[in-house]
């Protein structure tokens, strides 16, 4: 009965969220980030483990869907003709800032190594972040959130934060965004054009190998 | 419709394997999209019929509902984010940042050479959230 229930109430969040966003088109309204909240309500007074117990139908998809991340690449790989290697470059640089300035701005303030270890590889897609975090020995669900809440942030301010660095050139704006807010913030870059959302795409699918190489060399040196 | 999901799955079986049998650091499910990614460029055959294709977009579509049950999980940890609370905010703002502004100015400099490739304007991008 509980399983039933859980999958239901989870699924029947989504789907509000998925309501919300189609009647708002607010970048706060994402579907994973209501259908949180939402569960999150419903389940007060269940311990998260028989929740996850009962959702592990749902949460097993994750591993065929980061698969099919290779779709959208393949779509998207012949527009990296000409700047293959300007795109690996930044990207590469792009994640080895990210994950070593989110390590030690956490060390610096105060934070745990555990949460170093959480905070680390929260800019790619959110199944990687939560597969990564799970090697690296951090928290799988509370990096799944970083993800989530970094991937809003982007959506939300990404556009404007990359004007005032004066970076204008559509397919930088798109793999800037794409590096550091994944899915989330590629769905906002479609908003603004085709090709800021193509070249984010294509950047969180490569973000994501690129990152998943780093991981090994940054937990080296700084864990 | 099964076809398509045998081929995301036996990637992700075989992503997996490999992982175990070499040791190498990534994830399987990783290691599948690569293998994937291999597949699809050899084979060249990019109709909307394609049965990888429509069950990988179908997946794609709703990739956030996969992590819910994650996201949810947070709640075992609000201890945690009250009590870490600034190293927490401005670790994640500031990589954030940080990032952003890496990619964007090396690209920046780079791009100045390399003009707008033709036909960029106005194809189709997808949507995955």
């Amino acid at each position: 009965m509980s399983i039933i229930l859980w999958l239901f109430v989870t699924v029947a969040a989504y789907e509000f969220g998925r309501w919300l966003r189609a009647r708002t088109h607010s970048p706060l309204a994402q579907p994973v980030a209501v259908a949180i909240v939402g569960t999150l309500l419903a389940v007060s007074g269940t311990s998260y483990d028989d929740y996850a117990d009962a959702t592990t139908l749902i949460s097993f998809l994750l591993g065929p869907a980061t698969v099919a991340l290779a779709i959208p690449l393949y779509h998207q790989v012949a527009r990296l003709k000409g700047m293959v290697v300007p795109v690996l470059v930044s990207l590469t640089a792009g994640a080895l800032v990210s994950m070593v300035s989110g390590i030690l701005l956490v060390r610096w303030l105060g934070g745990s190594d555990v949460l170093e270890r959480t905070m680390a590889p929260k800019a790619v897609t959110t199944p990687v972040t939560i597969e990564l975090t799970d090697r690296l020995g951090g928290y799988p669900e509370l990096s799944a959130a970083f993800a989530i809440v970094i991937g809003i942030v982007g959506a939300m301010v990404a556009p404007r934060v990359l004007t005032q660095l004066r970076i204008r050139d559509p397919r930088a704006r798109g793999i800037a965004v794409g590096a550091v807010s994944h899915g989330i913030g590629t769905a906002r870059m479609l908003e603004e054009s085709r090709v800021e959302g193509a070249f984010s795409g294509l950047a969180m699918g490569l973000t994501a190998v690129v990152t998943c190489l780093m991981v090994p060399l940054v937990a080296y040196f700084l864990l | 419709m099964i076809v398509g999901l045998l081929w995301l799955l036996g990637c992700q079986l075989a992503g997996t394997a490999i992982v175990e049998l070499t040791g190498i650091p990534l994830p399987g499910p990783v290691v599948g999209m690569l293998l994937l990614f291999v597949v699809l460029v050899l084979r060249r055959r990019d109709g909307e019929d394609d049965p990888v294709i429509q069950v990988g977009d179908y997946f794609l579509s709703h990739l956030q509902l996969f992590f819910i049950p994650a996201g949810v999980g947070v709640i075992a940890y609000l201890a945690v984010i009250r009590d870490a609370a600034v190293p927490i905010v401005v670790a994640l703002l500031g990589s954030w940042f940080l990032g952003l502004a890496t990619v964007g100015w090396v690209l920046n400099l780079f791009l100045r050479r390399v003009p707008s490739v033709a036909g960029t304007e106005g194809a189709p991008g997808e949507e995955i959230e």
